[in-house]
């Protein structure tokens, strides 16, 4: 009993540890669970403008900042001849381009793809706002800023609502007499934006200019759009300046916070900045793989994706096996089919793969079929045991070259694939099948050979499964799951489906005997 | 109805092959007890040492070019069995009931020439027919001779008693008689009539072959109720004794009668396979359990008979051992 407790208690520790890493890998690294996954990745290119005065230019333009929410996969920074250096400012990243001496029309590009997470803005060091500034208001305007503010105030039980009516306010359809004197004819995105920030200012509350991009596929010579971001109850909050909606849009990228320029060129004129976006889908999977790569992420960092890709590829179809052996498994105890070897089956499998079903049967048959009939005349020639598993090996390696050879003649290119079966392996199933033939006859030999084909087909079915395949080279950890079941099917001590059959006859007497 | 519910085959006590080889075969007998029976000459000499009789050893092949020494080895005999001394399951054996000169004649009649004979002993010497393909050795045999009780039971073969031995106990038996299907092989799965035996009689219980009740011989037509087999005790503690012999706990026997000599033991197995059950109509685990709930194992083998004798016999009781065994049990 001690011994079983412990038994179960090393599997359930062993299927914990396999369920506890996928779990992982899933939930924090991000790692899908379908292979057909996909994220969409936002391709951004910010084209800047600007006519050069023919002394030094100097071009610096903001970045969009690092947050855990977003993965930036590549930037580009583009403009001939022009010296290049990212530099990092207080307020954020910026680029910075400059030259000695250059005249006429200048083109610098940026691009940028990333992706967006499903992290939750976690609101790490949340940077303390500065005391707000009080505007200052000519007398007119100081008055209207009063009233307005009193009024909201009135309709607003605390911040968060205070910010959302001022908004609302402001861009009211009919706007009252003070709304309009403060938008005024000038109301440029800009200004109401410094307005909004200035009025909040005024009744004590902490309020910062965000410039962002709405990311939408296809678009062109698109301008970064003003957000107000308000320091409520220790945290940043995001406001629509135009609705008052807070909270940050779906598919929006946060640019840049804080009043610092987006663009300032120096020795230059007319300068322009416009973006466009193109969105493209790619796998989940390769994404977050080379993300957890550049992070160094301790599992990652030390698993299969570090390898060079060729072995890779290896590992691939090494991890497939683990599925294979799970088969086989439930093949011999639970089922009871006999195979020829233990294993073979699984070869076999391996190289279905390679030859699709169908014509992988085909091969397997024709090898096997006319391998067995050289082999009995082979049996006549009186060779020692050695010799003739040579020579049946030399004999599947002509019957291999043949097929390829009539096949590519005939124009059949899947059946090229011959090569992919383990010849030595077919060589030894020839050898038994020959053997058990003469010494059980041909029915054992349709049994065993028809009970590793039928094995080998249902291995073929799981390890050729897109879902499986990616599952067990994303998820090597489910070998330790896998290894749990094994386990667990070793102390299988009921019946097989096939001894069911073999003793039905006892059920009936038994049955009888008692009536 | 083509498959048997798991329920009912657990209530008659069936044991499946995952049981046998988890419950029986790994926990009775220790790995390193295997090479005793896995090897056939090594069998024979305990047994020897043990004062069991066993057929007489008529030569020994080791190496590929003493297949050259066959012709010699042979000439004297008229009769005799090439066995591979660590083949299982019955493979390899090569009977051979008559020779001619240069014909050597085969149970069922086949003529076959000394050539085949050697590359048959070659492909022994080669590993053919062992456990993992590892090379091995031939050993050949004097032919056991049919005893005269069972003439009309056996066809183109000798047949042979398979009593299952767990801890000592003789605990179900059957006879294996060869037929045409099974070329004279007493395989069950190659055609041969499994007839359970009366642990405590010796009288024919039930006879399947393929797993199909048959009540005479397929070939001789002669029916199984009337079947007796002499020497019964003597062949329970033979089987008995083996135990001593090799220490396996749950062991295979396999006896014959002999004409001249009696009962003896040609084999032993240490995973013995299941149509036993079969044969029986009886499932092994209730008396498995009668024996594992002993306290002590009778150090006399023919003790240890006597027991089984009174605890597994169908025909005198009509009680199934389980009950019996606590009724046994219990004042002690």
């Amino acid at each position: 009993m001690h011994a079983n407790l412990r038994f179960y208690l090393l599997v359930i520790l062993i299927m914990g540890l396999g369920v506890g890493l996928i779990l992982y890998k899933h939930f924090i690294l991000g790692f899908p669970l379908l292979p057909d996954d996909k994220t969409p990745v936002w391709n951004i290119e910010a084209k800047i403008d600007f006519s050069a005065r023919g002394g030094p230019v100097v071009v610096s333009f903001a970045l969009p900042p690092e947050t855990p929410d977003i993965v930036i996969i590549k930037e580009d920074f583009a403009s001939p001849d022009y010296g290049f250096s990212e530099l990092a400012s207080p307020s954020g990243r910026r680029a910075q381009w400059s030259k000695r001496a250059v005249k006429g029309a200048q083109t610098a590009y940026y691009r940028l793809s990333l992706y967006e997470t499903d992290q939750i803005t976690s609101s790490i060091a949340a940077d303390l706002p500065s005391e707000p500034e009080k505007p200052e208001f000519d007398e007119v305007l100081n008055t209207a800023a009063i009233t307005l503010l009193d009024q909201v105030r009135n309709r607003s039980a605390n911040t968060k609502i205070f910010t959302r009516e001022l908004i609302t306010a402001l861009n009211s359809k009919v706007p009252s007499q003070n709304q309009s004197l403060l938008l005024s004819e000038r109301s440029s995105d800009d200004y109401k934006t410094h307005l909004i920030i200035n009025l909040l200012a005024m009744e004590g509350i902490s309020a910062r200019i965000v410039r962002g991009l709405y990311l939408e596929d296809g678009r062109r010579r698109q301008s970064l759009t003003n957000f107000v971001e308000v320091y409520i109850g220790g945290q940043w909050l995001l406001f629509n300046q135009n609705t008052g909606l807070h909270g940050k849009p779906e598919n929006f990228l946060i640019w840049q916070r804080g009043d610092e320029s987006l663009l300032d060129v120096v020795g230059g004129k007319n300068s322009q900045i416009s973006f466009s976006i193109i969105k493209n889908l790619q796998s989940t999977r390769n994404l977050v793989v080379r993300d957890s790569m550049s992070k160094q992420a301790g599992i990652i960092d030390f698993s299969i994706y570090s390898l060079p890709i060729e072995q890779q590829n290896a590992f691939k179809m090494i991890l497939l096996l683990p599925i294979g052996a799970l088969i086989v498994v439930i093949m011999r105890l639970l089922i009871g089919l006999r195979t020829s070897g233990t294993f073979m089956p699984i070869l076999i499998a391996l190289a279905l793969i390679q030859t699709t079903l169908l014509t992988g049967i085909i091969i397997f048959l024709t090898v096997v079929g006319t391998g067995l009939l050289i082999r009995s005349y082979l049996s006549r020639l009186n060779l020692l045991f050695v010799a003739r598993i040579s020579a049946v090996i030399i004999v599947v390696i002509v019957i291999m070259a043949s097929i390829s050879i009539i096949s590519n003649k005939l124009g059949l290119d899947q059946a090229l694939t011959v090569t992919f079966f383990p010849m030595i392996i077919l060589s030894w199933t020839i050898e038994r099948m020959s053997v058990l033939w003469e010494e059980d006859g041909p029915r054992e030999v349709l049994i065993q050979g028809g009970g590793s084909l039928l094995t080998a087909v249902i291995a073929y079915l799981f390890m050729s499964n897109r879902t499986i395949e990616y599952l067990s080279f994303n998820f090597p950890e489910l070998m330790l799951v896998n290894l749990a079941f094994i386990l667990l099917l070793g102390q299988y001590t009921g019946y097989r489906l096939s001894e069911l059959y073999r003793f039905h006859s006892l059920e009936r007497r038994n049955v009888s005997s008692k009536s | 109805m083509f498959l048997a519910s798991p329920k009912k085959l657990r209530s008659f006590g069936i044991i499946g092959m995952n049981q046998r080889n988890f419950g029986l075969i790994s926990r009775y007998n220790p790995r390193h007890l295997y090479p005793l029976v896995d090897d056939k000459l090594k069998t024979k000499l305990l047994a020897q040492q043990a004062g069991i009789t066993v057929p007489k050893l008529l030569g020994t092949l080791h190496y590929q070019h003493d297949v050259k020494l066959l012709q010699e080895v042979l000439r004297p005999y008229n009769q005799f069995v090439i066995k591979p001394v660590k083949g299982s399951g019955g493979k390899g054996i090569l009977v051979i009931v008559e020779h001619d000169h240069n014909l050597y004649f085969k149970p069922s009649g086949d003529a076959i020439q000394l050539v085949d004979i050697e590359r048959h002993v070659s492909n022994i010497l080669s590993g053919l027919h062992s456990l993992g393909g590892k090379p091995d050795s031939v050993m050949i045999e004097s032919l056991i001779q049919l005893d005269p009780v069972f003439s009309g039971y056996s066809y183109e073969g000798i047949p042979d008693i398979r009593i299952i031995v767990f801890r000592g106990y003789p605990i179900m038996a059957m006879l294996r008689l060869t037929t045409h299907a099974s070329d004279g092989k007493a395989n069950l799965h190659q055609g041969a009539v499994g007839v359970g035996i009366d642990i405590g009689t010796g009288g024919a219980l039930h006879a399947v072959q393929f797993g199909e009740t048959v009540l005479h011989h397929p070939d001789t037509r002669k029916t199984f109720s009337e079947l007796f087999i002499p020497h019964w005790d003597k062949l329970l503690q033979l089987a008995a004794a083996c135990y001593e012999m090799t220490g396996l706990g749950y062991l295979g026997a396999d006896l014959v009668l002999d004409r001249d000599q009696g009962p003896m033991i040609i084999e032993l197995n240490a995973r013995p396979g299941l149509s036993i059950q079969v044969a029986n109509y009886a499932g092994l685990a209730p008396r498995v359990a009668v024996i594992e709930t002993l306290k002590a194992i009778d150090p006399d083998p023919q003790a240890r008979v006597i027991f089984s004798k009174k605890q597994f016999s169908t025909v005198l009781n009509p009680h199934t051992p389980r009950l019996q065994h606590t009724r046994y049990d219990d004042p002690r």
